[in-house]
């Protein structure tokens, strides 16, 4: 007999009861929910699309062979999520690409303040500008600039809407780290796409007055 | 209620954890108190929450071609 699955709902249960019996087929239907988010938390990391798919198989296939030990402490998406995280960090490990980067965040000093760059305010960027491919193509070399470690946070928080405390569990850092990090990354990301600095998609009817206080 | 006042360096600190509702009612007041003075860290709080939205709307990273049929294989022929 398993032990109570605690945190899955009733037809993750069953595909979950399906799978420890040799049901492939049921394995990929309680996965498949999740696999764009997966994929996006692969692509936070590694930033490159066939790393990033390849990685996502590889977590797939551990989640499959690690089932029967699923105990249902969290919830079926967020164990996912967590193995593919390790899988994501694993590669990057592998791929010395990253070395330096790695090195200069491990030297980062994580406990000093964190000041906005630019007092600009840009508080009038309507939504409807996000249809304007310039301001995709702005977001996402913002993105692109983000140290990993803030870009993984920024995107299980902001875009996955994951909970702080989620987000510490998959990560394996605390929720107090959670919530430096992310201020980090939002400020970051404010800066780098504060008109003025990397404006250009903004140009036109739209003006916006700097205030620099100092 | 006399809200003490607060520092732009302390606001800034937590502007994060303010939009995400993660402050106590004390310091959420006494943050609001100092946005109605402080034009520059309104702009910042603005601007950051704006950040949040823009990216919430508009990030979105395309699965390639094929994924899910590819995964599917990966699956079934473990």
């Amino acid at each position: 007999m398993s032990t109570p699955k605690l945190n899955v709902n009733a037809n993750e249960a069953e595909l979950i009861r399906l799978v420890c019996e040799g049901d492939r087929e049921a394995f990929y239907r309680l996965v498949q929910p999740y696999e764009r988010s997966v994929y996006m938390t692969a692509m936070s990391i590694l930033n490159n699309q066939a790393d990033a798919e390849e990685v996502v198989q590889e977590a797939v296939l551990k989640a499959l062979a690690a089932l029967p030990r699923f105990r249902g402490e969290a919830k079926f998406s967020t164990w996912l999520t967590q193995i593919t995280i390790n899988e994501a960090r694993l590669k990057l490990r592998k791929d010395r690409r990253h070395l330096y980067e790695f090195i200069d965040e491990q030297q980062a000093n994580e406990e000093g303040d964190c000041f906005p760059k630019d007092y600009a305010d840009w508080r009038a960027i309507p939504s409807e500008e996000l249809q304007r491919k310039q301001l995709r193509e702005a977001l996402k070399r913002a993105l692109e600039s983000l140290p990993p470690k803030y870009r993984e946070v920024l995107i299980l928080r902001d875009v996955q809407q994951l909970s702080i405390q989620e987000t510490a569990q998959v990560l394996g850092i605390t929720e107090g780290c959670v919530k430096t990090r992310l201020l980090r990354a939002r400020f970051h990301m404010r800066d780098a796409l504060a008109p003025g600095i990397d404006g250009s998609w903004m140009r036109g009817k739209f003006e916006y007055e700097k205030v620099r206080p100092w | 209620m006399r809200v003490i006042e607060i520092s732009c360096l302390e606001v800034w600190r937590e502007i994060s954890n303010y939009i995400d509702g993660e402050i106590d009612a004390d310091l959420r007041a006494r943050m609001e108190a100092h946005f109605k003075i402080c034009a520059h860290c309104k702009a910042i709080y603005d601007g950051t929450k704006n950040v949040v939205k823009l990216v919430g709307d508009g990030v979105e990273y395309q699965m390639p071609e094929g994924f899910s049929q590819r995964l599917y294989e990966k699956v079934k022929n473990k």
